[in-house]
């Protein structure tokens, strides 16, 4: 099961757990089963109709920011991580 | 020591055009005065627009009667935010990061409801001349109830602070939107602080518990300018069948034609943005200020409209970067590891959420191991202009202050500041305090090209002299890009691609299309699309540009390499795959009689199967960061205090320099744009909210004569993720100079400077302080 790292302001909805194992394939069904398992978390990472990302919200799986986001693939051994994205100048 | 020649590439790989530095493409019409900016355009029967502007930094708009202007002599149009639909407050991203909210953008861009900020666009007119619509402006009459301003974010996050925004997301929501409006059902405190968000990392209470030395500090810095020497300006021609043209000015034509559309309620493909040269932007022109406002002005008096903002304006209403407080608490152990840190930012974000402090703190610490931490980021709306980014958005502050707490603590430990820094590093694959493992850089191959410079391992003589170092961390983007190639039959290759060129881009393209083809770069004929020519691209920006499209350009040129192939094939009635390709030759694997270069294929290839064009379209993943290491010698003059640069070396990872002047004049041009925020740039404010150094003599700069040659180190460390080595180079050396210069300050004269800019009377009360004047 990948390793999903939970952003300090979320754990509230994860029972105060920094990182959850969670059943996944991509970044949807990932937060799709992260849902199932802590209600109410989904909104906050993603769009009303599930499609994207939250704008503003960047994932990065295995160190490297992802540009696929809902549609990225997630291995059994990643490390998910959501992050503010960074802008460029 | 080694000796190292001035401006020095540290090689990694040599190639046959990658690694030169030709001429640009563009140069002869950029010397000649050929090249078309923003402002020179003209077209038919065009009318010029100008801008009615707030005089309150802070203020209710109880009305706006443009009639008088609408009936002056001359006058076209006059437009508000009535004349356009109310935007959506929704989010969206706009690749590489940059998150807009649109209704707030649109509200930036003609204010509705409220002005704030003084400059504040309030209403346009369109006119025969500018001199008319000037005098048309005079005549608008807006009533305003004026409300008191909110200047600092200090102010913004008092209990009472007057509110900008009254429906503004609170923080108790706990997502990671950087700010929003609340639905009008939703309930919560009202607010000016638009997001807050942090990171928690092992056990920082322990972590200081058990540091042998800790330090503590907190530095300011004030909003400065991208000070690009090009004033925005566009032109807007809405035609008699509903289609809109826009020449502009900008980072991104593609942001251009989505922003506009979107403001004015039509689709992106009714609309055409075609971009100018760009005299400089530095992250300000990836937004949009006039296209929107001359678009509406056609569109409403049918005939072609030019917005051309001043100087003034420019100063004014466009997006500076944030001021910041920052405070950092750093522990280590007797040793020298770093054990424990914390951090607070708090970045003003002007009138709209979204400063860049989600930049700032995933920055600040990058670069280093630390087990142990907690950072909080906090973004607070102001009554000043919207920032927008500037060369490594939120990372120059929050390095100073980082950076500058490193020295203070490297010098209690008693070890030199760059070995401390060696012994620091977070190497690739070690845990960052924001969660992730730290990506691959070449961050000890570039303190080590410092560490053998003879500019580190020189004497400095003289007093009230000083030794500087810092060392600048900077995530660098990526994003969509496209290329097109079109093979002429005379052997030369039209190229279209879609990133404005602000650093050399055009040249940079030719050279990745060179190298894979095997021509000379001259022989290739680089230029940038418009967005109905050229597939998506997102913004010149963010260091992305030679990443992305350079991606797009080698693709593109690796599908006319085998095109190229497949005709020399069916010339010679061979399999494909007995055809070689080497340095723009194409020959049988094994009958040396079969050889035709890429000219006479060229020449032939209509009658063996039509146009050659290869084209390709990329999101690649793994532009890597960057990182920058800087030392500079400075003397102090006391009386007055003025600090001289006397010497400036900045060393830089660039993975591979595809074209090193370019890549040196970015270094470059970062530093002195560090140095001028270091020592002189500020916004500075009275206390009602007007800007009063709003003008290039007011607003000091630094030029060609404050400034020694400022000396380059290319360290090359190839990033894997591309097919010759590239990381984005653009941003990271704005980073490191205002820490670097503040520590060389302390060497030279024994003060701490905390505050940005560190001009001369700040010099001089830190001084008199010290000595209990």
């Amino acid at each position: 099961m990948a390793e999903v790292w939970i952003p300090p302001k979320l754990q509230q909805l994860t029972d105060g757990k920094q990182q959850v194992q969670v059943e996944g394939t991509t970044v949807r069904r990932l937060i799709n089963n992260l849902e199932e398992l802590h209600p109410g978390i989904r909104e906050f990472l993603c769009d009303e109709m599930q499609e994207d990302l939250i704008p503003g919200l960047a994932v990065i799986i295995d160190g490297e920011v992802s540009l696929l986001g809902m549609l990225d693939k997630v291995q059994e051994t990643s490390e998910v991580h959501f992050l503010p994205a960074i802008g460029g100048g | 020591m080694l000796d190292y020649k001035p401006n020095t590439v540290l090689s990694n790989e040599e190639f046959d055009t990658v690694g030169s530095s030709p001429i640009r493409h563009d140069g002869a019409d950029k010397v000649t005065g050929r090249a078309k900016y923003g402002a020179d355009t003209i077209l038919p029967g065009m009318l010029h627009g100008k801008i009615l502007r707030s005089p309150h930094a802070h203020a209710i708009i109880k009305s706006v009667d443009t009639s008088a202007a609408e009936s002056h002599p001359g006058v076209y149009a006059v437009v508000t935010s009535a004349d356009w639909p109310e935007t959506s407050m929704k989010l969206v991203d706009l690749a590489e990061g940059s998150i807009h909210n649109l209704g707030f953008l649109s509200m930036n861009v003609l204010a509705r409801g409220k002005v704030l900020y003084k400059g504040h666009a309030v209403a346009a007119v369109a006119a025969t001349s500018a001199h008319v619509a000037e005098e048309a402006l005079d005549l608008i009459k807006v009533d305003y109830e004026v409300l008191k301003p909110v200047l600092t974010a200090a102010e913004g996050m008092a209990p009472d602070a007057p509110i900008l925004h009254e429906r503004l997301a609170s923080v108790s929501n706990p997502a990671l939107r950087p700010g929003g409006l609340l639905d009008d059902d939703a309930d919560s405190l009202r607010t000016n602080i638009a997001n807050e968000f942090e990171f928690n990392l092992g056990d920082v209470e322990q972590g200081f518990k058990d540091a042998d030395v800790i330090v503590e500090k907190t530095t300011t810095t004030q909003a400065v300018h991208q000070g690009y020497i090009e004033p925005q300006a566009g032109v807007a021609q809405w035609q008699a069948d509903g289609k809109l043209t826009i020449f502009s000015s900008s980072q991104g034509q593609f942001t251009v034609r989505d922003h506009t559309a979107r403001f004015l309620g039509i689709p992106v493909g009714q609309v055409k943005a075609v971009p100018t040269e760009i005299g400089g932007g530095f992250g300000a022109k990836g937004i949009t200020y006039v296209e929107p406002v001359a678009a509406l002005l056609s569109q409403k008096s049918g005939r072609p409209v030019k917005v051309q903002l001043n100087r003034r304006e420019v100063f004014d209403a466009t997006g500076p970067t944030s001021g910041t407080q920052i405070k950092v608490k750093l522990g280590a152990t007797k040793e020298g590891k770093l054990i424990a840190a914390e951090a607070e930012l708090v970045y003003e974000a002007g009138a709209f959420p979204g400063s860049p402090v989600g930049a700032g703190i995933q920055c600040m610490m990058a670069q280093y191991d630390i087990p142990n931490g907690h950072l909080k980021a906090i973004d607070v709306v102001v009554n000043r202009p919207k920032a927008a980014a500037y060369r490594a958005p939120g990372a120059p502050a929050s390095a100073f202050c980082m950076e500058t707490a490193m020295d203070e603590l490297a010098e209690k430990l008693g070890i030199d500041p760059l070995d401390f820094r060696m012994m620091n590093i977070a190497s690739e694959g070690v845990r960052r305090l924001t969660g992730p493992m730290t990506p691959f850089v070449g961050y000890t191959e570039t303190l080590q090209a410092v560490k053998d410079h003879q500019h580190y391992n020189s004497k400095l003589e003289g007093k009230r002299r000083g030794r500087g170092m810092a060392a600048g961390w900077w995530a660098n983007n990526s994003g969509p890009a496209s290329a097109v190639l079109v093979v002429n039959s005379d052997g030369t290759v039209s190229l279209t691609e879609g990133s404005p060129d602000i650093g050399g881009s055009r040249a940079a393209m030719a050279m990745h299309v060179a190298e894979v083809l095997g021509l000379p770069v001259t022989d290739i004929k680089p230029q940038v699309g418009d967005t109905d020519s050229i597939g998506f691209t997102s913004n010149t920006g963010g260091s992305s540009a030679t990443f992305k499209s350079g991606w797009a350009c080698y693709n593109a040129a690796q599908s006319v390499k085998q095109q190229m192939i497949e005709r020399a094939a069916k010339i010679w009635e061979i399999p494909d795959t007995d055809v070689e390709y080497k340095e723009a030759v194409l020959q049988h694997i094994s009958d040396p009689e079969l050889k035709l270069n890429f000219k006479q294929i060229a020449a032939r290839m209509i009658p063996t199967g039509g146009p050659i064009v290869g084209s390709a379209g990329v999101n690649p993943p793994g532009p890597g960061p960057s990182i920058g290491v800087h030392v500079v010698d400075v003397e102090v003059d006391t009386e007055t205090g003025k600090v001289e640069i006397l010497r400036y070396t900045a060393a830089q990872d660039a993975g591979k320099a595809i074209h090193p002047a370019y890549v040196e004049g970015q270094i470059q041009g970062g530093a002195v744009q560090g140095i001028g925020w270091a020592l002189n740039e500020a916004y500075i404010y009275n206390d009602d909210g007007a800007l009063e150094n709003s003008s290039f003599l007011d607003y000091r700069m630094p030029t060609a004569l404050d400034l020694p040659m400022i000396d380059t180190i290319i360290v090359e460390i190839a990033n894997p993720s591309h097919p010759y080595g590239v990381r984005g180079v653009g941003e990271v050396p704005i980073v490191p100079p205002m820490a670097a210069i503040s520590n060389a300050i302390y060497d030279a004269i024994g003060v701490r400077m905390n505050d940005l800019p560190m001009s001369p009377d700040k010099v001089l009360e830190a001084l008199w302080a010290k000595e209990g004047k």
